[in-house]
């Protein structure tokens, strides 16, 4: 197989524009033809699946919650930015487009990230018209923010809901559509099966999850907004029904997977406090604009913060990265959290966390300032530990939140499947090994809006289509698969549940492939792995029946294909003998601790192939070329 | 170190599907962590019953942080349980006494119908949304953001409204089961704003319109829904929803 990632040829500047000339476009007659089938309604489906029938196309939106405006992205707290330079500090789509490449630790394409950080403006002032209640100045103009890894303030937020203000704008747009005859909303639905006809994908089958029927449907072109696989861990930032599943069994069907290593764990959760947690809240990176970060700077310290006098903290991000300070990138700051904790000088009853400590911003500009700013998130730390971050330092840790890799996909965002297109977090496309705040609704926004309508009409106006129904040979057996797959797991009746193998998977790849890796533990999750996997489908205990409402077999066929997933997870990152964004491989460091790239020898996206269950995965490597920024050694200091 | 943790007692409405007559079913669940949430709790209790090869309680969640708007009981009579201004997830464990009896229902409302156990159809929602709820601007068609300026009172005050996320405790909530708090705060939000003008007439008409059609009842000023409302939305919106229906009443 050979991987052509399509970029277009001329100037970075002009590649989009360029392109967008040369794709093919339907006539508008043409497009009520056409039907394609959006998988997921969180920012990147929902825009997308709103902005293709505006322009015409008949559009099947599924989505696994009740409603679509329950996406996984309502929970985004912080902001997305863009290239406005509203504050005139020197913003431009060239700075947002090397600030990205750079925070991505040059493992992303150029071409791509250029495009993202072009479109970026676009999505704010769409999002504006569709009502979005942005933060405002007294002027009544849009107020801006900073986020880690920028010098300049380009973030934009609507307090600390902007994920669901984003969310229900582009919800907004969809239910014109509704109304407007073009799109049809199928919730409570979750994709278990691709079908492929002609090796294109022309369908889907979900199950019901009502009433657990499996349904088909066809269509021209197949689009997956699944989000990410952040939950292999068991424990993460993400949704309860956040998933792998869509793009796995795309995977399984044809689709290379991109770089699923790269993983981000966010620095400023609030800790784990016990094994009945089902989820690891997120506290905004915002935060750390005003709070600063310490630990004690003896070990075993176990005295209450505030009575640890000044010269006896250790401002440790502030002290290694002078410029950058409590404002570096997660990786970077999730990194340092770690190393201090395994150096003993971590805090709380666990020993696993740092403070995060807003004293000195209080004395500085007021409580009310800082209520006005973070008031929720200070309500919502309260809620759950019990403790007052006003009085006592907040107290956080690291925790898995987003997923870097996903199905490879090319500029036109189509994976190695034809027809099969993949936008959002499931793809792996512009963040490379590691994302910046606030850059995730930007890219879910972006594919939706302003690239995915574009590129499938190039698709579908330039690809031979036979007509065919959900009668076709394809659709029966992809729906017999999908049934045999649910009716195995309900008959093996064992005694472990569900959730405790998705607790030990989730162990694994916390352990071997979190925050930091090395070889070894990379072999032993690829020994455990299959092991795990082999005694679930001996020994998981599932209850009730395939067709009612059962919220725990679908989590089973979920945790299911986690066990099959995690071993890609620890190949890929046990091939990648680098360190790079968030795969820190402790073989590969500087002197200091920081990640040692190899641009020598890995520079380039790792796509893996499906061969079969129990065999290795093949590796397809698409190179990345640097044409316009000059690789450098990473430096927040 | 010493151990807090509480005996719980349990009466949960459990119901096989819409058609099914339901019940309720007492459990006990013994050595609840106070810090756990109660979401947390009824995971644990769903783990014991599967191993004793009994049938889970189900009940709909997804972000487990107060935002997504999915979950939704009623806990010992009260939407979203006994502390105001937090969803179902966000409720502690440690708000409860050792040895106590907490009640669990679904919302009860006739427009949202129980799909089984604690699961209700709230769909009702998503038609209202597609009658009006939103500003009509195709993609790529919107001007440079800053041509439009909005008041940081008016921007602040849109914000209030539109964090509402759509759970629907206000409905349960209302002895009328009406939905005059969902649509008010959709219509404030867009009234507030200078885009949400040109389609300001038609849109609460729409939106009221099959908010009647769904079967939700008037509204009586019980001020039930504002109490319960994790957001703690304004039964002002209702107000404002009123102006904007007489205003487009009157045109
Ligand atoms: C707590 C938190 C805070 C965040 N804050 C920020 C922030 O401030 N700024 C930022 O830029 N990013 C932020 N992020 C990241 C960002 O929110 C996500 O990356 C982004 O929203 C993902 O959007 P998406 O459209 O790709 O997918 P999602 O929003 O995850 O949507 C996935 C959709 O796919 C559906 N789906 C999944 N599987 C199936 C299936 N098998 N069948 C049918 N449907 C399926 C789901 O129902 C859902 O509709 C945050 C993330 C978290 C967890
Ligand atoms: S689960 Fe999302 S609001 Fe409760």
């Amino acid at each position: 197989m050979k991987l052509d990632s399509k970029i277009p040829g001329g100037p970075l500047a002009e590649k989009w524009d360029k392109h967008k000339f040369d794709m093919k476009v339907v006539n508008p007659k043409n497009k009520r033809k056409f039907t394609v089938l959006v998988v997921g309604t969180g920012l990147a489906g929902a825009s997308a699946a709103a902005s293709m029938a505006e322009l015409g196309y008949h559009v099947k939106s599924f989505c696994i919650q009740d409603s679509p405006r329950r996406a996984h992205s309502i929970g985004a707290q912080g902001g997305i930015n863009a290239a406005k330079n509203y504050p005139n500090d020197g913003d431009s789509i060239w700075r947002l487009f090397y600030d990205t490449i750079k925070g991505g630790d040059y493992r992303s394409r150029e071409a791509n990230v250029y495009r993202l950080a072009q479109v970026s403006n676009n999505i704010i002032d769409q999002t504006v018209a569709q009502g979005v209640p942005y933060q405002r100045e007294y002027g009544g103009l849009l107020a801006n923010r900073s986020f880690g890894g920028a010098l300049v303030s380009r973030t934009f937020y609507a307090r600390g809901q902007t994920g669901q203000q984003l969310l229900l704008g582009a919800y907004s747009a969809l239910m014109a559509q509704v109304h407007s005859g073009m799109v049809e909303i199928l919730p409570r639905r979750e994709m278990v099966e691709l079908v492929m006809i002609n090796d294109q994908a022309r369908g889907i089958i979900v199950r019901n999850l009502i009433n657990g029927e499996f349904e088909r449907y066809v269509g021209d072109a197949v689009v997956l907004a699944t989000g990410g696989y952040a939950q292999v861990y068991f424990l993460s930032t993400n949704a309860m029904n956040s998933n792998a599943s869509a793009i796995w069994r795309a995977h399984k069907k044809g689709a290379l997977f991109g770089n699923p290593c790269y993983v981000q764990i966010h620095p400023t959760c609030i800790p784990r406090s016990g094994d009945y947690q089902s989820k690891l809240t997120l506290m905004s990176e915002s935060l750390r604009n005003d709070g600063r970060v310490w630990v004690p700077k003896k070990k075993g310290d176990k005295r209450p913060p505030n009575e640890i006098p000044e010269d006896e903290r250790d401002y440790y991000l502030e002290r290694k990265y002078p410029t950058f300070g409590n404002m570096v990138p997660r990786d970077v700051a999730s990194r340092n959290a770690k190393m201090v904790c395994d150096e003993g000088r971590g805090v709380g009853k666990t020993g696993l966390a740092v403070y995060l400590d807003f004293r000195d911003a209080i004395k500085e500009f007021g409580r009310e300032v800082i209520e006005e700013k973070y008031g929720n998130l200070f309500e919502m730390y309260k809620m759950i530990t019990d403790e007052d971050g006003y009085q006592v330092p907040m107290r956080i840790y690291p925790a898995p939140h987003y997923t870097m890799g996903g199905l490879w996909v090319d500029y036109n965002l189509m994976s190695t499947i034809p027809g099969l297109h993949v936008i959002g977090e499931a793809n792996f496309s512009d963040h490379g090994a590691n994302r910046l705040g606030a850059s995730a609704l930007m890219q879910g926004l972006a594919d939706g809006y302003f690239v995915l309508p574009y590129t499938i009409g190039n698709y579908l106006g330039g690809t031979k289509l036979e007509k065919v129904s959900t009668d076709h040979e394809a659709f029966k057996e992809a729906e017999a698969e999908a049934k045999a797959k649910y009716d195995k797991l309900l008959s093996i009746k064992g005694s472990k549940t569900v959730k405790e193998f998705h607790q030990e998977i989730g162990s694994i790849m916390w352990n071997y492939v979190g925050m930091s890796r090395n070889a070894e533990g990379l072999k032993k999750a690829l020994e455990e792995i299959p092991r795990l996997r082999e005694e679930f489908w001996q020994n998981v205990k599932i209850a009730g029946s395939e067709d009612s409402l059962n919220k725990n077999l679908e989590f089973a066929g979920r945790v299911a294909d986690y066990l099959e997933f995690g071993e890609l997870m620890a190949q890929d990152a046990l091939h990648r003998e680098e360190s790079c964004g968030g795969h820190f491989r402790e073989e590969h460091q500087t002197e200091e601790g920081e990640a040692l790239r190899d641009d020598e020898n890995f520079t380039y996206v790792a796509a893996w192939e499906f061969k079969g269950l129990g065999k290795k995965w093949e590796l397809h490597k698409e190179p990345l070329e640097f044409e316009n920024v000059t690789l450098t050694q990473r430096s927040y200091k | 170190m010493e151990n807090n943790n509480l005996t719980i007692k349990l009466k949960v409405w459990r119901q096989e599907n819409a058609g099914a007559k339901g019940k309720f079913v007492d459990y006990t669940i013994d050595d609840v962590n106070p810090d756990m949430s109660f979401l947390e709790m009824l995971d644990e209790l769903n783990e014991e019953l599967i191993k004793k090869d009994d049938l889970p309680i189900e009940f709909d969640n997804d972000c487990r942080e107060g935002i997504c708007g999915m979950c939704g009981m009623v806990i010992n009579g009260t939407a979203h349980g006994p502390k105001s201004g937090t969803t179902t997830c966000e409720v502690r464990m440690r708000q409860f006494k050792d040895g106590e009896t907490i009640l669990i229902e679904p919302w009860r409302a006739r427009p949202f119908p129980v799909i089984k156990d604690l699961v209700v159809d709230r769909s009702a929602f998503d038609r209202i949304m597609v009658a009006g709820g939103y500003i009509d601007v195709k993609t790529g068609s919107a001007p440079d953001a800053h041509t439009v300026l909005v008041p940081k009172e008016n921007a602040d005050l849109a914000m209030d409204m539109a964090a509402c996320i759509g759970c629907g405790a206000c409905v349960a909530a209302c002895p009328n089961a009406s939905a005059s708090l969902f649509v008010g705060a959709k219509v404030s939000q867009f009234a507030l704003l200078p885009q949400g003008q040109p389609e300001a007439t038609k849109r609460v008409e729409a939106m009221v319109a099959q908010m009647d059609e769904e079967g939700f009842g008037a509204c009586s000023n019980h001020g039930e829904c504002e109490a319960v409302c994790p957001k703690n939305i304004s039964i002002l919106a209702i107000a404002r929803m009123r102006r904007e229906y007489w205003k487009a009443s009157v045109h």
